[in-house]
C-alpha cells in the first residue's frame, strides 16, 4: 500500500466525519454529559452549603430544626436523579454511535476492497490486509466509546469546577491552577514517552506477529531442514525487543496515575495549610465550609485531568489505526467506463429483442445507439486480439505483439514454459489487467467499451488455484449464477462429474464446505469449481490449468464433463499436459511473451518446431 | 498439571517483579487510606481549632505520606509492567520453542491458523489480564477493606450506610455480567466468521471478480457485520447500566451521609472534618468495587485464551530421538519392511498397509498412484515426519527411529508438496539448505535445479528479495528454488513430492537428467502425476489404496501392471493421435 506521510490532524478530522453522521445523537449526548457533570459538581458544592448554611446554624440554635436541611437534601436528590438519567442515556447512545461507526468503517473497507483492481492484491500481503479489519478497527472502538465522551465530560467538569472554585475563593483557585500546570507538565513528559513507546510496541508487535505467521505457516519446511535452532534465535531477538517496548510503554502508562493522584494529594495539603492559615488570620473571606468544599472540588479537578491523560495512548493508537484504514479506503478503485452491457435476448422476426425468459440461452451486447435507441450485437463468443502488448510494470513487457482470432465455438489452447505469458493472456480477456497497446474485440466490440461486470459475466473461468467459499455445496455451485434452480445446479454438477462424490458426502448437497479447509481433496474442489462455471453457462470459457491437480485417471473422467461443457462455446485452455490440449482447433505455442508457433496438433508436430520438442519432452 | 499452574510457571525470572508489584501496591493503598484520615484531623484540630502549628505539622506528615504513596505507586506500576510484559515474552517463547519440537501430526492437529492466534492475540489477552490482576487484585479488596475499616473507626453508625450500598452494587454488577457474558461469547465466534469472509475474499478475489459477485459478497459481509453491530450494541447497552448504577449508589451514599452526618454533628457525635473524610471513603469504597468487577470481566474474557495457551504448553512432542542415537547415516539405501501408517495413530484407518520396498544407494525410484493412494504418506515416513504405526523403515541399514532426528533429516532431504519460501533474498532462502554454502555452491545447485537462469533474470539476481510466501515469483520458479535449496544439503536421499507439477515438461525433463548425470550417488525418490516424469527411473512403484500394486521398470510394468498401463494410456490418449505415435 502506498505509504504517505502521516498527518494526524487530517486523519482525526476524517475520523470525526464518520462520527459526525450521528450529529444529532451526539448533540444530545453532549447535553447529557453536561447535565451529568453539573450534577456531580452540584454535589461537591453542596458540601459547602451543608456545613456553612445548615450544620453551623444548627449547631448554634438551641432547638435544631431539620426541615430546611431535608428540603435541600431532597433538591439534591432530584439533581442527582437527573444526573443518573443523563449518564444512562449518554452511555447507551455512545454504544449505538460506536458500534454504528465501526460497522460503517468495516462495511466501507470491505466494499472498497471489492472494487480494487487485482493488481492491488498482488502487491499487498494478506496478513497486513487482515489486520486492518481486526487490530486497526479495534483501536477505534476504544477511542470512540471512551476517549471522546471522557474528553468532553472532563472538559465540562474542568470548566464547571473552575467556575465553582472562582465563586468560592479566587486566591485558592490560583493555587489549584499552579498544581494543574505541574500536572500538565508531567502528562507531557510521561504521557508523551508512553505514547511513543506504545507506537513502537505496536510496530514490534506487528513484526513479531508477521514472523510467527510466516514461520508457523512454513513449520513443516523448518522441520525438514532442521532449522529449529536458527528460527528460535531470530524469534528470541524479536520477542525480546517486543518485551522491552511493552515494558516501557506500560511502565509509563502505569506510573502516570499515581503521579497525578499524589500531585492531587499535595495540592490537597497545600490548600488545607494555606486555607487554614487564611481562615485563622480571618483573611480573604475563607470560611471553614469554603475550605471543605474547595478540598472536595480540587479532587474533582485532578480527576478529569488524570482521566484525559490516561486516554492519550488510546487516541494515539486509534489515529495510527485510522490512518491505516484510510490508506486502504484511498486506494484507487478499478475504473470501469464501459457502457456496453450484456442482455438476454431472443430472436423475433429476424431482430434481436430483450428476452424475459428465466433461463436465457442467447445473449447480446447492448449499446445505446445514436438516438438513444438500444442496439444489440449477439454475443456469440468471437474473440479477436490484434497486436496486443502488455507488461505488469512499464519496463518489463510480458506479452509482445499477440494476435489471434477465435471463431465462436472454437477451442484455442496456449502451451509453453512457465512464465511464457499464457495466464497473462486470459487475465487481459477479463480485464483483470488493462492492455498496454493493441486491440481486443469481443464480437467486434472493443472490450474497453464493455462494462467490466458484463464482460466478466460473459466469461466462465476455472482457475488452477481453486477457491471455494465457506458454505454449502449448493451455495458454492450457485456462485456461478445466483438464480439457478436446484435442478440446474445438479445438472451442472453432473456435467462436471461432481454429482457422484457430492452424493457421497455426509449431507449431500447440503454439506458445508470450509473455504480453506481440507475436507475435500484438491481434485474434488476442482470438480466443484468446474461445476460452478458450468452453471453460469457463458458464451466464452477460460480453463487455466483446470485439471492439473487431478490425477490422470480422474482427469479422464472429468475430461468427458469438460468436453460437454466446452461444446458450442469459445474456449481458451491453458495446460502443460499436452494431452489436454491436443484436440484444440488452434494451439498457440508461447515463449517469452510471444506466440512462436500456431496451428493444430498435427501441423505443429509436422513442423518439428518447439511444440514437437515440448511434446517429446513430455513423453 | 492445572491450567493456572502451567501458565504461572512461565513467569520464570519475572517472579520477583510479579511479587513486588502488589507489595508496593499495598503500600500505596495504605497511604491512600491514611491520607484522608490525617486530613480529617488537619481540618478538625488545625483549621477548626485554629491551631496553625498543628496545620504545619500535619501538613508535613501528609507531604511525606504523599511522597511515599508516589514512590510506592511508581514502583508498583513499573514492576507490574515488566512482570506482565516479561510473562508475555516467556509465554510466546515457551510456546514457540515447544512448537518447534512438534511432530507433523501435532502441527496438523493444532492447525496453522490456531497456532498463530494462540501466539499472538491470546498472549496479548493474557498479558493484559495479568497486569490488571497484579494491579487490581490487591488494590481493590485491600482498598475496600481498609476504607471500610477507617470509615468504621471514624464513625461507626455512618459506615453502616456502606453496608447497605455495597451489596446492592455488587448484585447489580453480577447480574449485568451474567447477562452480558453469553453475548460476548457469541460475538467472538461472529468475529471469526467476519475474518473468514475477509480472508476468503482476499485470497479468492479473482474468483469473486470473475463471477462478478462483488455485490453478493458485500451483502454477505454486511449481514455478518450487522450481526456484530446488533450483538455488540446489545451487550454494550447492558454494560452501559453499570456506570449510572455506580453513580446511583455513590449519590445515595452521599445523600445519606449528608443527612445522617448533619444530625450526628448537631448531636455532637461527629465533627465536620470527619464528615469530609467520610465522603472520601465513600468514593474509595465504590470505586474499588467497580474495579473489582472489571477484574472479573477481564478474567472471564481471558480465560478462553489462557486455556488455549495451556494446551500448546501441555503438548509434548510425540517424536523424539533416542538418547544414544546413531549420528552417522552410512549410505543412501532404503528399505520399507511391512510398513503401515495411519494418520489417526494405532487403530486408525490405515492409509499405508504393509509396504515392502528395497532401494539401493544411488537408485532413482518413481512413485505413481492416484489421489489418496498414499504416495505422500509413504515418503514422509523416511525422514520421520511421521512415524510408522506398524512395520519399519530403514535407511542405511538401520531403523530410522535409531538415528538422531537432526542427522536423519540432514541426510534425507524432502521437497514437500506444499512448500514455502521465506521472506529474504534468494541467497537467504538457499542458505536454509546449507548455512555455509558459498556462491559457487549455490549456483551449482541452482543450475541442477534449472533455477539459475530465472534467478539471473531477476532484478538483483541472487540478491533479489523473495516476498513472504514467494508471491513475486511463479509457481514453477518457486518449486525449482525449493529443489535447489534441498540439493544444497547434499543429502544421501532426495525426495521430490510432486515438486515439479508447475514446471513445464521440458524443464522437468532437463532437471531429471541433471540429477541423474551430476548426482549419481544420491538416492532419488520422485513422486509424480506424469508417467513421463518417472518412466526412465530404475524402479517404479505403483501405489493403489495404500498398498504397493506393482514394482518394476517401465517395460516390465507395461507388461504386467494393468493400472500402470491404464495411467500411461490415459496420458498418451488424445484424439486421433494414438495411431500416429512415433
Amino acid at each position: 500500500m502506498t505509504k504517505k506521510n502521516s498527518e494526524p490532524l487530517k486523519t482525526a478530522l476524517r475520523l470525526l466525519r464518520y462520527i459526525g453522521r450521528y450529529r444529532a445523537l451526539l448533540a444530545v449526548v453532549f447535553f447529557c454529559i453536561i447535565v451529568s457533570s453539573v450534577a456531580g459538581v452540584a454535589g461537591s458544592s453542596f458540601i459547602e452549603t451543608l456545613v456553612d448554611d445548615y450544620i453551623t446554624p444548627l449547631l448554634l440554635s438551641a432547638r435544631p430544626e431539620f426541615s430546611a436541611l431535608a428540603r435541600a437534601v431532597a433538591w439534591l436528590a432530584l439533581v442527582y436523579a437527573a444526573g443518573i438519567a443523563a449518564t444512562l442515556f449518554y452511555n447507551r447512545a455512545m454504544v449505538t454511535i460506536t458500534q454504528g461507526v465501526l460497522k460503517k468503517v468495516r462495511d466501507d473497507m470491505f466494499a472498497h476492497m471489492q472494487s480494487l483492481p487485482v493488481r492491488f492484491f498482488d502487491r499487498n500481503s494478506f496478513g497486513d490486509l487482515m489486520s486492518r479489519y481486526t487490530n486497526d478497527v479495534d483501536t477505534l472502538q476504544q477511542m470512540i466509546s471512551q476517549s471522546i465522551p471522557q474528553a468532553f465530560s472532563s472538559a465540562i467538569t474542568i470548566v464547571a469546577v473552575t467556575c465553582a472554585m472562582l465563586l468560592i475563593n479566587p486566591p485558592l483557585t490560583l493555587l489549584v491552577f499552579a498544581c494543574v500546570g505541574l500536572m500538565l507538565l508531567v502528562v507531557r513528559q510521561v504521557g508523551g514517552r508512553s505514547a511513543r513507546h506504545f507506537m513502537a510496541q505496536q510496530k514490534m508487535l506487528g513484526e513479531v506477529n508477521g514472523y510467527i505467521e510466516e514461520m508457523i505457516n512454513g513449520q513443516k519446511v523448518v522441520k525438514v531442514f532442521c532449522r529449529e535452532e536458527e528460527v528460535k534465535a531470530v524469534f528470541d531477538g524479536k520477542n525480546d525487543a517486543l518485551a522491552r517496548q511493552a515494558t516501557s510503554a506500560n511502565r509509563f502508562a502505569n506510573i502516570l496515575m499515581p503521579i497525578m493522584a499524589n500531585i492531587g494529594n499535595l495540592q490537597y495539603v497545600l490548600i488545607a495549610v494555606l486555607g487554614g492559615a487564611l481562615a485563622a488570620a480571618g483573611a480573604g473571606g475563607v470560611t471553614l465550609g469554603a475550605i471543605g468544599a474547595f478540598l472536595s472540588l480540587s479532587r474533582s479537578f485532578a480527576m478529569p485531568i488524570a482521566q484525559i491523560s490516561m486516554q492519550i495512548n488510546s487516541v494515539v493508537m486509534a489515529l495510527a489505526g485510522a490512518e491505516r484504514i484510510f490508506q486502504l479506503l484511498d486506494e484507487e478503485a478499478e475504473t470501469d467506463d464501459g457502457a456496453v452491457t450484456l442482455a438476454a435476448v431472443e430472436e423475433t422476426g429476424g431482430a434481436l429483442v430483450p428476452s424475459q425468459a428465466a433461463a436465457a440461452t442467447r445473449w447480446a451486447w447492448r449499446r445505446s445507439g445514436e438516438r438513444g435507441a438500444a442496439e444489440y450485437v449477439e454475443a456469440r463468443g468471437q474473440v479477436e486480439l490484434r497486436g496486443v502488448n502488455f507488461g505488469y510494470t512499464e519496463d518489463k513487457p510480458v506479452l509482445r505483439d499477440i494476435s489471434l482470432y477465435a471463431k465462436p465455438g472454437q477451442k484455442i489452447a496456449f502451451v509453453g514454459a512457465t512464465g511464457a505469458g499464457k495466464t497473462t493472456v486470459t487475465n487481459l480477456l477479463n480485464r483483470f489487467y488493462e492492455i498496454t497497446e493493441g486491440v481486443v474485440l469481443f464480437d467486434g466490440v472493443p472490450i474497453g467499451e464493455i462494462s467490466k461486470s458484463a464482460l466478466r459475466r460473459s466469461l466462465g473461468v476455472v482457475l488452477q488455484d481453486t477457491r471455494l467459499f465457506t458454505g454449502s455445496v449448493w451455495e458454492n455451485i450457485r456462485y456461478g449464477r445466483l438464480d439457478a434452480t436446484d435442478e440446474e445446479v445438479i445438472a451442472a454438477a453432473r456435467l462436471a462429474n461432481a454429482h457422484d462424490f457430492i452424493e457421497r458426502l455426509p449431507e449431500g448437497y447440503d454439506t458445508v464446505i470450509d473455504g480453506d479447509g481440507g475436507s475435500l481433496s484438491q481434485g474434488q474442489r476442482q470438480l466443484l469449481s468446474i461445476a460452478r462455471a458450468a452453471v453460469l453457462s457463458p458464451p466464452v470459457m477460460i480453463l487455466d490449468e483446470a485439471t492439473s491437480s487431478i490425477d490422470t485417471r480422474t482427469e479422464a473422467i472429468v475430461q468427458k464433463g469438460m468436453d460437454s461443457l466446452m461444446e458450442g462455446r469459445t474456449v481458451f485452455v491453458i495446460a502443460h499436459r499436452l494431452s489436454t490440449v491436443q484436440n484444440a482447433k488452434a494451439i498457440m505455442v508461447m515463449e517469452q511473451g510471444r506466440v512462436i508457433e500456431r496451428g493444430d496438433h498435427e501441423s505443429l508436430l509436422a513442423a518439428k518446431g518447439r511444440y514437437y520438442q515440448l511434446y517429446q519432452g513430455a513423453d | 498439571m492445572g491450567l493456572i499452574k502451567r501458565l504461572l510457571r512461565c513467569i520464570g525470572q519475572y517472579k520477583r517483579d510479579a511479587w513486588l508489584s502488589p507489595l508496593f501496591m499495598g503500600g500505596e493503598v495504605v497511604m491512600e487510606v491514611v491520607i484522608p484520615f490525617l486530613m480529617a484531623g488537619l481540618i478538625d484540630i488545625g483549621i477548626d481549632g485554629g491551631q496553625t502549628d498543628y496545620i504545619w505539622k500535619m501538613g508535613g506528615i501528609l507531604t511525606v505520606c504523599a511522597a511515599l504513596a508516589l514512590v510506592c505507586g511508581v514502583l508498583s506500576g513499573s514492576f507490574a509492567a515488566s512482570a506482565s510484559a516479561g510473562f508475555a515474552r516467556n509465554l510466546r517463547r515457551t510456546m514457540f520453542y515447544n512448537i518447534q519440537t512438534f511432530s507433523f501430526r501435532q502441527l496438523d492437529k493444532f492447525t496453522t491458523e490456531s497456532l498463530v492466534t494462540r501466539l499472538t492475540s491470546d498472549v496479548t489477552n493474557v498479558q493484559m489480564a495479568f497486569q490488571m490482576l497484579l494491579r487490581m487484585a490487591v488494590r481493590s479488596p485491600l482498598m475496600l477493606a481498609l476504607a471500610f475499616a477507617m470509615a468504621f473507626r471514624v464513625q461507626a453508625t455512618l459506615s453502616l450506610v456502606f453496608l447497605a450500598a455495597v451489596p446492592v452494587l455488587a448484585l447489580a454488577v453480577y447480574l449485568i455480567l451474567r447477562h452480558v457474558h453469553p453475548i460476548f461469547m457469541r460475538v467472538f465466534t461472529t468475529y471469526d466468521r467476519l475474518n473468514k469472509i475477509v480472508r476468503e475474499n482476499v485470497r479468492g478475489i479473482r474468483v469473486v471478480k470473475s463471477f462478478v459477485r462483488e455485490d453478493y459478497e458485500k451483502e454477505k459481509f454486511g449481514r455478518v457485520s450487522g450481526s456484530i453491530f446488533a450483538d455488540m450494541s446489545k451487550a454494550g447497552k447492558r454494560m452501559a447500566l453499570a456506570m449510572p448504577l455506580m453513580q446511583f449508589c455513590m449519590y445515595l451514599c452521599m445523600l445519606l451521609i449528608a443527612w445522617i452526618g448533619a444530625r450526628l454533628i448537631v448531636g455532637g457525635a461527629m465533627t465536620t472534618g470527619q464528615l469530609m473524610s467520610m465522603f472520601t471513603y465513600a468514593m474509595q469504597i465504590l470505586f474499588s468495587l467497580m474495579m473489582l468487577s472489571m477484574v472479573f470481566v477481564m478474567i472471564v474474557i481471558s480465560r478462553a485464551s489462557a486455556e488455549r495457551i495451556a494446551e500448546v504448553l501441555a503438548a509434548e512432542s510425540d517424536l523424539t530421538s533416542e538418547p544414544e542415537a546413531a549420528t552417522v547415516v552410512p549410505d543412501g539405501s532404503l528399505v520399507f519392511r511391512g510398513a503401515s501408517f495411519s494418520y489417526g495413530g494405532a487403530g486408525g484407518k490405515l492409509c499405508l498397509d504393509g509396504i515392502d520396498l528395497s532401494v539401493a544407494p544411488g537408485e532413482t525410484v518413481g512413485i505413481l498412484g492416484g489421489t489418496g493412494s498414499g504416495k505422500t504418506s509413504m515418503i514422509q515416513l523416511i525422514s520421520r515426519l511421521y512415524d510408522v504405526t506398524g512395520g519399519a523403515v530403514e535407511v542405511g541399514g538401520r531403523d530410522v527411529r535409531e538415528y538422531d532426528l537432526r542427522v536423519l533429516r540432514d541426510e534425507v532431504a524432502v521437497v514437500l508438496q506444499k512448500n514455502e519460501l521465506f521472506s529474504g533474498t534468494v541467497k537467504d532462502n538457499l542458505r536454509w539448505g546449507n548455512e555455509d554454502a558459498g556462491e559457487e555452491e549455490m549456483v551449482r545447485a541452482c543450475r541442477l535445479a534449472q533455477a539459475d537462469a530465472f534467478i539471473r533474470a531477476l532484478p538483483a539476481g541472487y540478491d533479489s528479495v523473495i516476498e513472504q510466501g514467494g508471491t513475486n515469483i511463479s509457481g514453477g520458479q518457486k518449486q525449482r528454488l525449493c529443489i535447489a535449496r534441498a540439493l544444497l544439503k547434499k543429502p544421501k536421499i532426495l525426495i521430490l513430492d510432486d515438486s515439479t507439477s508447475a514446471v513445464d515438461t521440458r524443464t522437468d525433463a532437463a532437471l531429471r537428467r541433471a540429477l541423474r548425470d551430476e548426482l549419481p550417488a544420491m538416492t532419488k525418490l520422485i513422486i509424480a502425476q506424469r508417467v513421463a516424469s518417472v518412466q526412465d527411473a530404475d524402479k517404479i512403484v505403483v501405489l493403489d489404496g495404500g498398498r504397493v500394486q506393482a514394482v518394476g521398470g517401465h517395460a516390465e510394468l507395461m507388461r504386467d501392471s494393468e493400472l500402470y498401463r491404464e495411467v500411461y494410456h490415459s496420458q498418451r490418449k488424445g484424439g486421433d493421435f494414438d495411431e500416429e505415435e512415433l
